[in-house]
């Protein structure tokens, strides 16, 4: 018996710690976080008022100007923003088709009226592809345009976009704004204006 | 980008330099009374007791380090042989919400020989292969498995060390079992909750399509079980992404407290097994100087890495752009988080990323190649790291020896030919590895073809891949396209000798050292806790890497270098 046992002994623990680690500690933690944390857990979603699901608060999407403030430039596969797919450029910091991708986003900019230096988050594409965040320096940059396509103050905006920026955490990494609760917050705002 | 602010980001370092040492000793000495068997008598032990039971196991059998070896190995192939077939019907299985289909058998090579060597290298992108039911019950079991395996084997060394006139180092099912229920475990669940607190996903939902908001188009969000792997990739040092842009996703790596929380949890065990080894000596000054080595080194790399990013890529700044590059960066990361997690990840075996290598400056991006490349004694991969340290050690010592006319010896054991051999094998394999392999796939026709870059960057590239492979890192510089059939399988077979011929080198180290006399230390024995033997082992860390790898790196990272900064 004992014998027999020694020789499946490896078997034996594979199966033991597949059921442990494999079954049982991830149920453990699904079933756990849907009591603790039931909306981070399920994707921190945000819900339109017809009960669908618009997107998630911490996953970026694609706004495009001037109407809403613009988030990064994405590389995922597929197009821009493909949540199904994540990934960055991967691209060196020599290689000539990135610099000439830098070099036309930058443009993009400048052709709509922005002098000044562009924050670097603007015109370069995040690792995930899927950022959900813009530095606070390149979400007031944009402030002259939205004021101008809403016809909102740009004073109003700036402390829009300042109290945005205050939601999350700066100690780390200097301030930022979700850009998805921005133009949330910004449609808000033209609905009281 | 808003101006980074230098002191604070020093302040922050230094804090977390603090608060790690401060739990690494802690932990250190848990982990020394774990692998005592203090916990196995208690109440808490019931679990373990029920599994030796089941299997057959006697605790107090020890085994010679052949019977170790032996069974490590031999459980390290099931566990692969398991994985393969889960990856192969896993189109049959449940918790497959989105249908996938069975994965292509050669990929699965790799996965598997990628994931139960704690590599964790992926030609594969998580979201759009692999079922729930794989990523949890096929890689996140190997996530656990093989940081266990390096673990055994790191304190099977330790024993040896401790030992004398016995061929004994313990028993590799106990550690193995020990390791899983006390220490992996345990941190797995609480890190899994706190990330989960910070946003990271765990659930067995369908992928959800969203309808989009304002001008912005709907997606597909993907989902799964993420935190419970997550954690444990991060813990085990093992670093194999749920989604395609691993640590960089936000459901993966949400706010800059998930990120620091990551990070800690990467280097947690790595950097508090040189304390347990103090404990297991009796004399924690052994301990705590190697764990001085491991950091200044840690430091160095870091400051370098943040210093070139901080210093920019010129051709930007004449444009008018302002901040660090970030390209292939997060924004709530920052440079401080970017840049830490990118040393933490390369110093240890993890190989997780929160930013792409790839898209450093070429000399920013040279550090991770090196820490990967000095065989991760950089706090190395958990065991890993360590016993690769201890194969350093015993050169230093025995160079040091010669030097200055000593029997080289340490910790009282006498190092012979045999240990100097095996030590050499140790340190060497992945070395030698790299360096074969990158130029046979420069020779080949068709090799260049997975370069996504021409010239410096491109050769970059290529010999990150292999440095990645042969040391069981699992990063890389993502433009390199390693899925063709050469890549795939010198790929897997140099994840496979890179890590199972050191481990079998240390533990016959370890068998031989505890079968020898402990010689008291006297007059005549080199001090192997001061502050010049620090110093020296770091010495021939550098030197024996610098030696190693000068000329490769010169033609890929320095020459890129130079290259950007215009000067050719």
């Amino acid at each position: 018996m004992n014998r027999y046992i020694s020789y499946f002994r490896p078997v034996i623990y594979i199966v033991i710690f597949t059921l442990i680690l494999g079954f049982v500690y991830p149920l453990i933690i699904t079933m756990l976080s849907s009591v603790l944390f039931p909306v981070q857990s399920h994707g921190s979603l945000v819900f339109n008022s017809n009960g669908s699901v618009a997107g998630s608060k911490i996953i970026g999407i694609n706004f495009t100007g001037p109407q809403y403030f613009v988030g990064r430039p994405s590389a995922t596969n597929g197009g821009p923003y493909n949540a199904s797919w994540s990934g960055g450029s991967n691209y060196g910091p020599t290689y000539l088709p990135l610099i000439a991708k830098i070099k036309d986003r930058t443009e993009f900019w400048r052709n709509l009226g922005i002098e000044g230096e562009i924050p670097s988050d603007l015109v370069m594409a995040s690792g995930s592809g899927l950022d959900p965040d813009i530095s606070l320096n390149a979400a007031l940059l944009q402030v002259p345009l939205i004021s101008k396509s809403r016809n909102i103050s740009s004073v109003i905006l700036e402390s829009l976009v300042n109290v945005e920026s205050n939601r999350q955490p700066a100690f780390f990494s200097g301030r930022y704004v979700n850009i998805f609760a921005l133009n949330k917050a910004l449609d808000n705002l033209s609905q009281e204006v | 980008m808003s101006p980074i602010d230098l002191s604070t980001d020093i302040i922050i370092i230094a804090f977390f330099m603090l608060l790690l040492t401060i739990v690494a000793y802690f932990f250190g000495r848990f982990l020394f009374s774990v692998f005592s068997g203090k916990i196995s008598g208690t109440r808490t032990g019931i679990i373990e007791r029920w599994i030796y039971r089941l299997t057959g196991t006697d605790p107090d059998n020890e085994q010679e380090w052949k019977e170790y070896g032996r069974d490590l190995l031999i459980f390290n192939l099931f566990g692969g042989i398991i994985l393969f077939i889960i990856l192969s019907i896993q189109g049959f299985l449940p918790l497959n919400p989105q249908e996938f289909g069975p994965v292509n058998p050669l990929i699965a090579i790799n996965i598997v020989a990628s994931f139960i060597t704690n590599t964790n290298w992926q030609i594969y992108s998580g979201e759009t292969v692999l079922s729930y039911l794989t990523q949890m019950s096929g890689l996140t079991v190997q996530n656990f498995l093989s940081a266990g395996t390096g673990i055994c084997v790191a304190i099977a060394v330790m024993r040896g060390f401790t030992r004398k006139d016995t061929k004994k180092i313990g028993n590799f099912w106990v550690d193995l079992t020990r390791t899983v229920l006390y220490v992996l475990l345990p941190l797995a669940i609480i890190g899994a909750i706190l990330l989960i607190s910070q946003g990271v996903i765990q659930n067995f939902d369908p992928y959800i399509h969203t309808t989009g908001y304002g001008t912005a188009p709907g997606q597909i969000l993907p989902m799964g079980p993420v935190a419970s792997q997550e954690s444990i990739k991060e813990i085990g040092t093992n670093g194999g992404g749920f989604f395609n842009a691993n640590s960089a996703h936000p459901y993966e790596n949400p706010t800059p407290f998930s990120n620091f929380l990551e990070i800690f949890l990467i280097l947690l065990i790595p950097s508090s097994l040189p304390f347990a080894f103090g404990f297991f000596l009796q004399k924690p000054r052994q301990g705590f100087s190697l764990y001085i080595v491991m950091a200044l080194l840690f430091l160095l790399a870091f400051s370098t890495l943040y210093g070139f990013e901080y210093l920019g890529n010129p051709a930007f700044k004449d444009m008018g752009i302002t901040g660090i590059p970030m390209e292939g960066k997060e924004v709530r990361f920052g440079l401080l988080g970017s840049a830490l997690f990118s040393t933490a990840s390369t110093a240890t075996s993890s190989g997780a990323v929160n930013t792409m290598y790839d898209s450093l400056t070429p000399l920013a991006g040279m550090v991770p190649m090196i820490l990967i490349l000095l065989g991760e004694v950089v706090f190395g991969g958990v065991g890993s790291g360590f016993y690769t340290m201890i194969g350093f050690v015993i050169i230093a010592v025995f160079i040091a020896g010669l030097m200055i006319g000593r029997t080289p010896e340490y910790l009282g054991k006498k190092i012979s030919v045999f240990e100097m051999k095996m030590a050499i094998v140790t340190i060497l394999t992945s070395g030698v590895l790299v360096l074969i392999l990158t130029a046979l796939a420069l020779i080949i026709p068709g090799g260049k073809l997975a370069m996504h870059e021409t010239g410096a960057h491109g050769f970059s590239e290529l010999l990150y891949a292999f440095a990645s492979m042969a040391n069981n890192n699992g990063s890389a510089f993502a433009g390199f396209d390693g899925t063709q059939f050469f890549y795939i399988i010198s790929g897997s077979l140099v994840m496979l000798l890179g890590r199972f011929i050191p481990i079998l080198a240390i533990l016959a180290l370890s068998g031989s050292v505890a079968g020898k006399k402990t010689l008291q230390s006297g007059p005549g024995t080199l001090p192997t806790d001061s502050l010049s033997f620090i110093i020296w082992i770091i010495l021939v860390i550098l030197i024996i890497g610098i030696l190693t790898f000068f000329p490769f790196l010169a033609m890929g990272p320095v020459a890129e270098w130079f290259i950007m900064s215009g000067g050719i």
